[in-house]
Order: C-alpha cells, then structure tokens, then sequence
C-alpha cells in the first residue's frame, strides 16, 4: 500500500464529481481526500484525488478513471515533481491567557495563521502539506487535546515549474 | 423507451444486464418537468443517480436545445469503443417544448476517444510468441462476436491451424463443427477445453474478461503459459490475469492485422492430445428419456436459419453445451449478469430484427415466469417465437448447488412446494403436489398456443407445429428429470483441472 496522488481533468457537468466519487465506492477502492474546482476553461473541472492503494489496483483505477466518459485526462502525481497544499483550520477551545500565548507562538514558528480570537478560542489556519498539518494536530494534541475542531479541506496539488 | 419513476426503475436490470455483456443500448426513461425536479414530485426518481455504476453514460436533458445533440452523442457512445447503455432522462417540460429538429452529422467528444488503432508492434510480440509455441491455443470471447469477427476469426483459425475454444458468450466465434474447435471453457466447460487451457504454452485470447467462471481458481489458470491479450477495454487486461503481451484493440480490427502476419504452425501433437480429451470425457448427459440433451439435439438438426435465445440456469448450460451453431445461427444469453428472465423479452427484440430467422427461446420453468407478461406483447406483435420451456419444477441451477455443495438441503428452490408439505423434504418424488401454472393453458389464455411434451418422440412433431405457427407465440413445455444435473462442473474456488465428472 502506498500514499498516491492523482490529477483528473473532467467536464464541468452535473453529475461528474458523483460519477467519479461513485466509481471508488463502486469498486471498493480506498479515497483519502477529493477536491474539485474549476479552471480557467470554464467547461472543465479539475479533481486532485489521494488515495491510498497497491500498485496493481492503482494501475486498475487509472484504467477505471480514463474510460470514464466525462474524463478529459487523467494525470499520475505519484512519482513527479510537484506541490501541493491543504487547507486546515484549527479551533482551539477554553484556553486560558497564557495557554492563548502559547498558541500565538506555536503560530509564528509552525507559520501558521491566527484568523480570529476571543477571551478563550483561538482560531487558526494552516496551509501546509497534508503531513505537515497532520504533524501540527499531534503537536497540538499534546497540550489541547479533545478541545480542538479540525476543519480541514483536501488537497490541491500542480506539477513543479 | 419508458415513463418516469417506476418505469425507470423497471429498466434497471435490463440496463445492468446490457451493461456487463457490452449490448449497446439507448434507454429513454421519463421524467418529471425540470422546475419539478428534486421536489419528491409524483412518479420521480433519479434514474441518472440510480444508474450511474452501472452505466457507460447517463444524461438529464435540461435545455431543449441540447436536444439533438445529446441523442447523437448517445448513440455514438453507445456503440462505439466496448458498446454498452446510455440513459437519456427526458423531463416532460422538454419532451413538450418545440424546438428544431438539428441533428448534428458528426459528433466529437473531447473527453471520449474510443481507440481505433491496432498496435503492430504488439501485434508483431503476439506473433514471436506463437511462433515459439509447441501447443498454442486461442481463447476466443464475446468482443468477437460484438465486433462481428466471425468470418475472420474462422480464417485466423484456418490458417494457423491453432485449435480453438471459447467462453459461453464468445460461442459460435468459429462453427461449432469446425475441426478445429474444442468447446467451451469454464465452471460448465468440456472436459477438452479446459485440460486445453491447463497443458496450454501460448494462450491467445481475444475479447474476454478473464471472469471467474471461466478461469476458476486464479492462480493455476493457465499457469505455464504466455499470455496474449486482445481487449477493446484497457481496463480488461490484467485486471483477474497478468498477461504477458496486451494488445488493446477492437477484435475484429486485431485479427485483420494478424490476418496478415501470421503463418501455418505446426501442432500436429498438440491436437491429436486434444481430440484424445475429447474422445476420453465427451460431453453427455447420462441419464435417460425426455433429456434436455436429446431436446437441444433436435433444435439442432431442425431450425438452420435461426437464432437461439436462453434464459438463465441449467437450460442456458445445457444450451451453451450442447447447441450447434454455425454462420447461420446465433445464440443470445445474459452471460455477465446471469439475470433470469432474460431469455424470453430479448427473444421478441430478436425476433423483430430478424423477422426472418426462426427465434428460439430456451428457459427453465422458473426463469420463464419472471417474465410472462410479455406473452401478451408477443401475440401483439404477433411475433413467431418458440419458447422451449425445461420444466423440472425446481429453480434447477440453485437445487444443483443445494445437493452438490449444502447436503442437499434444498431451500426456496422446489416450485411444486405448497406450505403444507414437510420442511426438510429431500426427495421430490409423484406424490408431490401438482405444479402451478400450467403452461399449456396460460399460453391458450394470452392467445398463443401451447403443446406439452413428456416423452423424445413426441418432440418432433411439437416443433414442427411449432414453426408452421406463424402469427403468434408457442410454448412447448418439456417435462424433464426433476433432478437433472448440469456436468461437469468444477466446485466454487477449485481450479480447472478439478472437475467433477459424475455425480
């Protein structure tokens, strides 16, 4: 089993993103995160899909993913250079003031942002990696745990320059 | 072409069948107005929803305008590449609306490009293979006849004089009384075939999908070979079978490219081996009198222009094992899917494109009345059909799988079973109560006629009445051995080579 990334070019039509989130449920193939937007053609969608699986249903899923109808191309991340980012935020809950400072700086050295604040939420958002940001929520956990909510958004990702 | 809601529903199945057997299919289901959709409105259902996955495309019309474009693409998509169903939702709104009658001449789809080329350097690999091979062997499936390849495939068998078997739905690819045919391979397969398939050192196969009921348990399917595989769909090949050599090609376009490059091959040996099989396990029912057997047999010698539909279960078995066929006859099964009550409703469609050739149906007393009410549709459209009902008063195929592999505990199989009769009841025997209906006269009721055959002699004249029957349907029932076995057959999980002969 292996960590794998996929980048699908599909019609921007009703339906689409269930036709292909339909396809992993349908054949039991293991999805991570799907995130999905338009591009600057707007008659396409572009999907950016982790997913977790062995080399031979891998290959089986791209297969599955090209034949599709609504599939304009279907590009394999795994192996080439590329960047990619996730969105998260983080709702710390019932701090107190110094536990508040503590997440000021926990924010300036793990460059995270502080979007909003009260006497006792801090909200925070972090656009990192996946596994950065599953690195922050353990570091978090250490000193905040059960009162944090985790909203995070999926992946994009883009080859390198 | 079907109302909204339930009659959207109704159609699942069928859609599910066409889809795994690749049968191209345009379905038009109703739909409720657009400025209804998604309110729980009378009769909806999202049919597009509901038939996604099991689909190759399905579309809600939502602008009048798109109109003649969306059926073009349908038809185009649906028979183009692997053929399979498009569902074309009309809501009732843009079924009303005038609008022009534009039909576009061409269509190209940019997320859709069905490969048309054949790759010659495979094809050249395929044929180094071969080459190479002291007993090579071509596994022939359905893609050939989708691609209608028949002709071409008797010549590619004729000139590499390679010996040939196939799957249940790539039967008739080459006459079943080619010299070179071996039979079918598979749970149900001939004994030649499927040894054929095990001592094998090239296996060349063309339009299969490697399904389990072909190759048994996974791992000793033609283990000492090199695999060649010829598929339209790239997502066919080694998907069950890591091949060695994967050509992804239409069939018939593939074999008009090996037309060209292959030469006579000498395996002598390897056939006379083969024919010794076939002669030391011949397939053969043993039992004796009104046998389906003896029945197909005489289905055989009296249609020749024909075209022979089955249902699902024993008779389908029986059928795919027994059944001549040759460029004048074509045989129609659900093979995938395995849906009973196919076999009668796709008789009419048959019947209607080819008002010409006789159209006989082959189902079991079980599967023939998932469907009956298209008696009704068939004295309507006064379609000719044969329908040769296999009466053993059991679902047969499910009662075989109770004795063999569950002690013979049949459960919900026994169609003469009444509440009253005692619940572990192994032995059907000729107290048991009387079968329900009878089919002699439910025909007579719907207008068709209806002849009932207990004995082989009687089986003759049936079908001759039968096909001098010209205006409506006839059912001829045949009363058969209520526990007739379909044999051989290799138990669920068991390789090829372990067939159980006899029971």
């Amino acid at each position: 089993m292996k960590k794998r990334w996929l980048c699908l070019f599909v019609e921007n039509e009703i339906g689409v993103l269930a036709r292909i989130s339909g396809l992993f449920a349908g054949k039991s193939y293991n999805l991570n995160s799907l995130t999905v937007g338009t591009t600057e053609d707007e008659t396409v969608s572009r999907m950016t899909i982790s997913l977790l699986s062995d080399d031979q249903t891998f290959e089986q899923i791209k297969k599955q993913l090209n034949r599709s109808v609504e599939v304009i191309k279907v590009i394999d991340y795994t192996d080439i250079p590329i960047h990619k980012k996730e969105i998260m935020f983080l709702k710390v809950a019932n701090c107190s003031e110094h536990e508040k400072t503590e997440l000021f700086r926990f924010s300036q050295v793990f460059e995270t942002r502080i979007l909003d604040f009260n006497n006792t939420t801090v909200l925070l958002e972090s656009i990192q990696t996946e596994s950065k940001n599953n690195e922050l929520i353990m570091k978090l956990d250490e000193n905040f745990s059960n009162r944090i909510e985790i909203i995070r958004g999926g992946s994009v990702a883009v080859e390198a320059v | 072409m079907v109302t909204s809601g339930p009659g959207a529903t109704n159609l699942v199945t069928g859609i599910a069948t066409a889809n795994y057997d690749s049968v191209p299919l345009v379905c038009f289901t109703g739909q409720v107005p657009t400025y209804l959709l998604g309110n729980d409105a009378f009769q909806e259902v999202d049919i597009v929803g509901i038939t996604r996955n099991i689909c190759k495309y399905a579309v809600t019309v939502r602008n009048r305008q798109d109109l003649g474009k969306i059926i073009k693409k349908a038809f185009y998509i649906a028979r183009t590449g692997k053929p399979g169903v498009v569902v074309v939702d009309l809501p009732k709104d843009i079924q009303c609306a005038y609008g022009d009658d534009k039909y576009p001449d061409k269509i190209d789809i940019r997320s859709y490009k069905p490969n048309n080329a054949v790759h010659e350097g495979q094809i050249k690999k395929a044929i180094g293979a071969l080459k190479q091979a002291k007993r090579p062997l071509f596994l022939i499936g359905g893609g050939v006849n989708i691609a209608r390849a028949n002709k071409e495939m008797q010549q590619l068998a004729d000139l590499t004089g390679i010996p040939v078997v196939t799957t249940i739905m790539g039967k008739g690819a080459i006459p079943t009384s080619h010299p070179l045919y071996i039979g079918n391979v598979g749970i149900h397969a001939s004994y030649a075939a499927n040894a054929a398939i095990n001592q094998c050192d090239v296996l060349f196969s063309i339009g299969t999908r490697f399904n389990d009921r072909i190759t048994g348990k996974i791992d000793e399917f033609a283990k000492n070979a090199t695999l060649v595989h010829v598929d339209i769909d790239p997502a066919s090949i080694s998907r069950n079978i890591a091949v060695d050599i994967p050509i992804v090609a239409d069939a018939k376009k593939a074999i008009e490219v090996l037309l060209k490059m292959v030469t006579h091959l000498n395996c002598e040996d390897w056939i006379e081996q083969i024919s010794s099989w076939k002669k030391l396990y011949p397939l053969a029912l043993k039992s004796k009198g009104l046998t389906p057997q003896i029945i197909i047999n005489k289905i055989n010698q009296f249609f020749s222009n024909s075209i022979v539909v089955t249902d699902v279960g024993q008779n389908q078995l029986w059928t795919t094992q027994f059944l001549e066929l040759d460029e004048n006859k074509q045989m129609i099964t659900s093979g995938g899917l395995g849906t009973m009550g196919y076999g009668f409703p796709s008789a009419l469609g048959a019947k209607l494109g080819n008002p010409q050739k006789d159209v006989i149906v082959i189902s079991g007393d079980g599967g023939i009345q998932m469907n009956i009410q298209e008696l009704s549709t068939a004295v309507v459209y006064e379609l000719p059909v044969i329908i040769c009902i296999f009466n053993n008063g059991y679902l047969g195929n499910v009662r075989q799988w109770q004795e063999m592999f569950f002690q013979k505990r049949y459960s919900s199989t026994c169609l003469r079973y009444r509440k009253s009769c005692e619940t572990n009841c192994h032995n059907p025997n000729e107290d048991c109560p009387e079968y329900c209906p009878d089919f002699v006269k439910l025909a007579l009721s719907y207008g068709a006629a209806g002849i009932r055959v207990t004995h082989a002699d009687e089986i003759e004249a049936a079908l001759k009445f039968a096909k001098k029957n010209a205006s409506a349907p006839t059912i001829i029932e045949f009363i058969i051995n209520r526990e007739e076995n379909v044999l051989p057959i290799i138990p669920p999980g068991s390789p090829l080579n372990e067939m159980i002969m006899e029971y």
